[in-house]
C-alpha cells in the first residue's frame, strides 16, 4: 500500500527555521491539500518527498520522511530512485523544448528504458490517463511548446505519470491557467486519485475545498491543523485556521 | 543503475579538471610575467628613457605616450559614445534607423583592430594629412572604443527603471530634464564602469597604433598633438621581436610586459570593484 | 515652456542626433576607405610605376599576365613557345644585365649611344624581354611595349605566391594567408572549444557559488590581458617549448599560433556560453531531476539543447576574436608566406601580414593597395560572423516566442 509519512521534521535555510517539528501521515488514494499564506513552508514541505530541496545549498533538515516505507533521506537510498517513484507537477507548465512524444518518454529514457514498444505503449497510456491523448495523438512529433498552457500542464502530468510513481506532488498546478483549463486539471486530479496518492499545494482555498479529501494548514513553518477538508473548512479545531479561511489574514 | 551515477562522477571530474587547466593557464601567464618582470622594475626603469640600443634605461616615454593616447582617444570616444548611447536608447523609437544604428554599432564592435589601424592610416594619416601623430592615433583608438562605450551606456540606461522616467514626466518635466535630472544620475555609476573598461581595452591595443602614431624609438617626450610617441604595447612588441641584442633586451621586455599588464589589470579591477559596489548598494536599496 | 528653453532642447537633441550619426558614418567611412584603397590593386598594372616590359617586334605574344612574367624571370618559362608565341628562347634583360652585353666604350661616357645600341640589340634578338625604366626606352624604339594584364580577383584569392616587393613583377596571391588564417583559427577553436565549454559547464552547473565567484573574475582577467602580452608569452615560453617538444628547426608554427589564439578566445567563449547555460529556466532542470534524471542527463538532454543557440553564438564569437587577432599571431607564427598545410610549420595570417608589411609600403603603391584588399577579405570574414550571430539570435527569438 502507498504510504507517505513525515515524522518530526525540521528544516532550516541558513538560520531561518522554515519547518518546525512537523509530523504528518498521508492516506493512499487521497488528495491532500496544503494551504497557508506565502512563506509558510508548504512548498518546502512538498519538496521533502522527492528531495528537491537538496538543490538549495543552504538547506538543512532533520527528522524522517518515509515514502513506500522507505526512508527518503537515508544514506543507502539513491536520490534518483526516490525521484523516479515520486512524480511532480510544477506551478507553471514546463515542458521540455522537445516533441510531445519525447516529453512523455523522457522519464523512461533517463532511467534506461529505450525499448520502442514499451516506450510507445507507456506514452499512450500516460497521455490517456492525463486526458490529452485525443487532442495530440496525431501530432506527437510536434514541439510541446506549440500546445496551449492548459494542454502543456496536462502534458507535464502525463510526463510525471509515465515513470509510474506512487505519489504525485503538485505545486499549485493550476495557478497559471485560465478557469476552463483549471477545471479540466481539477477533473483530472479527481480521476488520478483512484490510482495515486496526491499531495497538492494551493493558494486557492475554493480549489482545496473542491478537490481535496484532507487539508493541512501551515503557518510560519508550523503545521497548525490537519483535518478532513470538510471539517477544516466548516468547523476547524483551531482559531488560526478559522481566521485564515475566513480571510482575516493571509 | 549505478553506472548512471558513476558516469556522472567521471564526466564531472573531467570537466572540473579542464576548467582547472583554464585557471592554471592564467595563473601561469601572470605568474611568469610577474616573476620575470619584477627584477627589472625600479624607479629608474619607470622614469627614464631607454638607452644603449634599448638594453638599458627605462620606459618613461612609452608610459607617457600610452597616457597621451588614452586621454586623446577618450576625449573623442566618451562624448560621442555616451551621447550616441543616450540618443539611441532614450530618443529613438523602434524603427529602421534604430535598427540600422544598432547594426552599425555591432559591426563596428566586431571589426578586427588591425582594420581600425588601416582605416586610421588611410583617413587620418594620409587623406587628412595628420601624419603619424598623437592626433591620428587617438582618433583611431577612439573609434575602436566607440562601440564599447555606446553599448555599455545603453546597458546602463536600460537598467534605469521606467517608473522613474514616468514619475518625472508626471511632474511635468520635459524629456531632456528627465534625462538630465533623473535618468543620468541613476545610470551614471554604470556608465562610469563602462568607461573605465574601455580605457583598459584602449591602453593595451597595439595594432591600431602601429601605423598611426607609434614610434620605434623616441626618447624625448611629445610636445604637441602632431608628435609621434612611443607606446607601451608597441614598445613591448619592438623589444620582443626586433631588438638589436635580444639577450640584453629581454629583461627590459619582461619589465615592460609587467608594467603594461599591471596598468590594464588595475583599470579592469577598479571597474569590477566599482560594479560590485554598485550592485551591493542597489541590493541595499 | 520659455523660448530659450525650447531652443536649448532643440540644440541638445541636435547634438545627440549628430553623435549617433558619427557612429554610422564611421562604419561607412571604414568601408569606403577600405574599398577605395583596396580596389586600386585590380585597376593598375602590377609593375612598378614608370617601368615597362618590352619585347621584339617579331614576338607574337599579344599580352602577358603577371604570373607569366614572374615565371619568365624565375626561369620557369624559358621559351616563348610556352606562351603560344614563336619558338625563341627567352632572353631576359634588365638594367643590371646591360653591362654584360654592352661595354662602356660602346655606350659612350654619358650613355649617349644607349638608345641606338638597344635598338640594334632588340632587332637582332627576337627572344628578348626587357624590363626597363621608361626613360631608357628610345624615342624611335625598335621593339614593342607589351601590356601586362591587371591582376584578377581569382589570381588574388587563389594565387599561391605572395612576393609583394619582387622585381620586375610583384605577386599578390593571398592563398597562403587564407590557408594560414583558417588553419590557425581552426586550431584555436579545436583547443578552446572543449576547454571553454568544460569551463562554462563547470561554472554554471557543477561548481558551488563560492568557486564560481572566484572563477568568474579569473576568466575576466584573462580577457583583459593585452594581445601583445599573450604574444610575448607565446614567444618566450610556448615557441621554444614546441621547438624542443617536436624537434623542429623553428618553434614559430601554426600550432603555437593556435594555442595562443585558443587561450585568447577562451574568455569570450566561456562568458557567452555560461550566460546561455544559465538562461535555461530552473523549472526545466527541476522537472528533469524530478523524473529521476541525473544532473549529467539533465545537462545533456535538457540544458544544452535549450542553450544550443547561445552556445553556437559563443563559438562563433570566439572564432571572430581569433580570426581578427593580429599582434599575438604575428609574434608566434613565424611569418612565412609559403602555402603550408602542416601545423608544425610557420605560416602567416591575414591580419599579421597587414601588420608586418604596411609599414614598408609607399602610400598609393600597388603593395599598399594589396594590403587594403587583404583587409577587405578580413572585413568580409567578420561581417559573415556578425551576420551569422544575428541570424542565430533571430531564429532563437522565433522559437522562444512560439513557446
Amino acid at each position: 500500500m502507498t504510504h507517505a509519512e513525515v515524522k518530526n521534521v525540521n528544516v532550516w535555510y541558513d538560520t531561518i527555521h522554515a519547518l518546525k517539528d512537523v509530523s504528518l501521515k498521508f492516506e493512499p488514494n487521497t488528495v491532500t491539500a496544503l494551504i497557508g499564506p506565502s512563506g509558510c513552508g508548504k512548498s518546502t514541505f512538498l519538496r521533502l518527498f522527492n528531495r528537491m530541496n537538496d538543490l538549495i545549498p543552504s538547506f538543512r533538515m532533520d527528522g524522517t520522511v518515509m515514502v513506500n516505507n522507505q526512508d527518503v533521506y537515508s544514506k543507502e537510498i539513491r536520490i534518483d530512485e526516490i525521484r523516479k517513484n515520486v512524480g511532480m507537477v510544477f506551478q507553471k507548465p514546463n515542458p521540455f523544448p522537445k516533441s510531445i512524444f519525447e516529453n512523455v518518454a523522457y522519464g523512461l529514457r533517463v532511467n534506461g528504458i529505450n525499448n520502442k514498444a514499451v516506450v510507445e505503449e507507456t506514452v499512450e497510456r500516460s497521455l490517456r490517463q492525463s486526458a490529452l491523448w485525443d487532442e495530440v495523438k496525431d501530432v506527437l512529433k510536434k514541439s510541446a511548446l506549440e500546445l496551449s498552457g492548459g494542454q502543456q500542464q496536462r502534458l507535464c502530468i502525463a510526463r510525471a505519470l509515465a515513470v509510474e510513481p506512487k505519489l504525485i506532488l503538485m505545486d499549485e498546478p493550476a495557478s497559471s491557467l485560465d478557469p476552463i483549463s483549471t477545471a479540466r486539471i481539477e477533473e483530472l486530479i479527481f480521476e488520478l486519485k483512484k490510482t495515486y496518492t496526491i499531495i497538492l499545494v494551493t493558494h486557492n482555498l475554493q480549489q482545496a475545498g473542491r478537490i481535496s479529501d484532507l487539508t493541512a494548514f501551515f503557518y510560519l513553518g508550523e503545521l497548525i491543523e490537519y483535518n478532513l477538508t470538510k471539517k477544516l473548512f466548516l468547523n476547524p479545531d483551531n482559531v488560526q485556521t478559522q481566521n485564515y479561511i475566513t480571510g482575516r489574514f493571509g | 543503475m549505478d553506472t548512471k551515477q558513476l558516469k556522472q562522477k567521471i564526466v564531472f571530474t573531467i570537466f572540473g579538471m579542464m576548467s582547472f587547466v583554464v585557471v592554471a593557464i592564467l595563473v601561469i601567464i601572470l605568474g611568469f610575467i610577474v616573476f620575470r618582470g619584477i627584477g627589472a622594475i625600479s624607479w629608474e626603469f619607470l622614469t627614464t628613457a631607454p638607452k644603449d640600443g634599448m638594453t638599458k634605461g627605462g620606459i618613461f616615454p612609452a608610459i607617457v605616450g600610452t597616457g597621451c593616447l588614452v586621454i586623446g582617444s577618450m576625449i573623442f570616444a566618451f562624448p560621442v559614445g555616451i551621447l550616441s548611447g543616450i540618443y539611441i536608447h532614450e530618443y529613438l523609437p523602434e524603427n529602421w534607423w534604430k535598427k540600422f544604428l544598432r547594426m552599425m554599432t555591432n559591426n563596428l564592435a566586431g571589426v578586427p583592430s588591425i582594420v581600425f589601424g588601416l582605416f586610421g592610416m588611410a583617413l587620418f594619416v594620409n587623406y587628412l594629412k595628420f601624419g603619424d601623430s598623437i592626433l591620428a592615433g587617438s582618433l583611431t583608438l577612439g573609434i575602436l572604443a566607440l562601440p564599447v562605450v555606446i553599448r555599455l551606456t545603453e546597458e546602463a540606461l536600460k537598467a534605469v527603471p521606467d517608473g522613474l522616467r514616468l514619475g518625472s514626466y508626471a511632474l511635468g518635466a520635459s524629456k531632456i530634464q528627465t534625462i538630465q535630472k533623473v535618468v543620468l544620475p541613476v545610470a551614471f555609476p554604470n556608465i562610469l564602469t563602462g568607461l573605465i573598461l574601455s580605457i583598459g581595452r584602449v591602453s593595451g591595443e597595439t595594432a591600431p597604433i602601429l601605423f598611426t602614431v607609434a614610434a620605434y624609438f623616441l626618447p624625448r617626450l611629445p610636445e604637441s598633438i602632431s608628435d609621434q610617441v612611443m607606446a607601451l604595447p608597441y614598445h613591448l612588441y619592438v623589444l620582443a621581436t626586433s631588438g638589436t641584442n635580444m639577450e640584453e633586451t629581454r629583461p627590459m621586455a619582461y619589465g615592460t610586459a609587467l608594467v603594461l599588464v599591471s596598468i590594464v589589470l588595475i583599470i579592469n579591477l577598479s571597474a569590477s570593484l566599482l560594479r560590485r559596489k554598485i550592485q551591493k548598494k542597489n541590493k541595499m536599496n | 515652456m520659455t523660448k530659450a528653453r525650447r531652443i536649448y532642447e532643440k540644440i541638445v537633441t541636435g547634438i545627440l542626433f549628430s553623435s549617433s550619426t558619427i557612429t554610422s558614418l564611421t562604419v561607412i567611412l571604414i568601408v569606403v576607405f577600405l574599398f577605395r584603397e583596396g580596389i586600386g590593386l585590380f585597376n593598375t598594372t602590377p609593375t612598378e610605376k614608370n617601368y615597362v616590359i618590352a619585347v621584339s617586334r617579331q614576338n607574337t605574344v599579344p599580352v602577358i599576365t603577371s604570373n607569366e612574367l614572374a615565371d619568365i624571370f624565375n626561369q620557369d618559362i624559358t621559351n616563348w613557345k610556352q606562351l603560344g608565341g614563336r619558338n625563341d628562347s627567352i632572353i631576359r634583360l634588365t638594367l643590371n644585365d646591360l653591362s654584360g652585353i654592352f661595354t662602356e666604350e660602346e655606350l659612350g661616357p654619358n650613355l649617349e649611344n644607349f638608345p641606338q645600341k638597344l635598338n640594334e640589340y632588340v632587332k637582332t634578338t627576337p627572344g628578348v624581354i626587357l624590363y626597363l625604366s621608361k626613360e631608357y626606352i628610345p624615342k624611335n624604339f625598335a621593339g614593342r611595349i607589351i601590356p601586362v594584364k591587371k591582376i584578377s580577383l581569382l589570381d588574388f584569392i587563389f594565387g599561391k605566391h605572395w612576393y609583394p616587393t619582387s622585381t620586375p613583377i610583384p605577386q599578390f596571391g593571398i592563398w597562403p594567408m587564407i590557408v594560414g588564417t583558417l588553419m590557425v583559427t581552426f586550431g584555436a577553436i579545436l583547443f578552446a572549444l572543449p576547454f571553454g565549454m568544460a569551463t562554462a559547464i563547470f561554472m554554471s552547473e557543477i561548481a558551488g557559488n563560492r568557486l564560481r565567484t572566484i572563477m568568474k573574475p579569473v576568466v575576466e582577467l584573462l580577457a583583459g590581458i593585452p594581445s601583445v602580452v599573450y604574444g610575448f608569452f607565446g614567444l618566450v615560453v610556448l615557441v621554444p617549448l614546441i621547438q624542443r617538444l617536436f624537434g623542429l628547426d623553428v618553434g614559430e608554427t601554426v600550432l603555437a599560433g593556435s594555442i595562443v589564439l585558443g587561450i585568447m578566445a577562451l574568455p569570450t567563449m566561456v562568458t557567452v556560453a555560461e550566460d546561455a547555460l544559465n538562461s535555461t529556466p530552473k523549472s526545466l532542470r527541476e522537472a528533469s531531476l524530478a523524473l529521476g534524471a541525473s544532473e549529467l542527463q539533465t545537462l545533456f538532454r535538457v540544458v544544452i539543447p535549450y542553450a544550443k543557440s547561445g552556445i553556437s553564438t559563443a563559438v562563433i564569437l570566439g572564432t571572430g576574436r581569433a580570426i581578427g587577432e593580429t599582434m599575438a599571431v604575428l609574434m608566434v607564427t613565424g611569418n612565412s608566406t609559403h602555402v603550408n598545410y602542416s601545423f608544425l610549420q610557420p605560416t602567416r595570417t591575414i591580419p599579421a601580414t597587414i601588420a608586418a608589411e604596411l609599414g614598408d609600403t609607399s602610400f598609393g603603391g600597388v603593395h599598399y593597395n594589396a594590403l587594403f584588399a587583404l583587409a577587405i577579405v578580413l572585413f568580409l570574414f567578420t561581417i559573415i560572423i556578425n551576420l551569422s550571430v544575428e541570424v542565430i539570435k533571430n531564429r532563437n527569438k522565433e522559437v522562444n516566442q512560439r513557446g
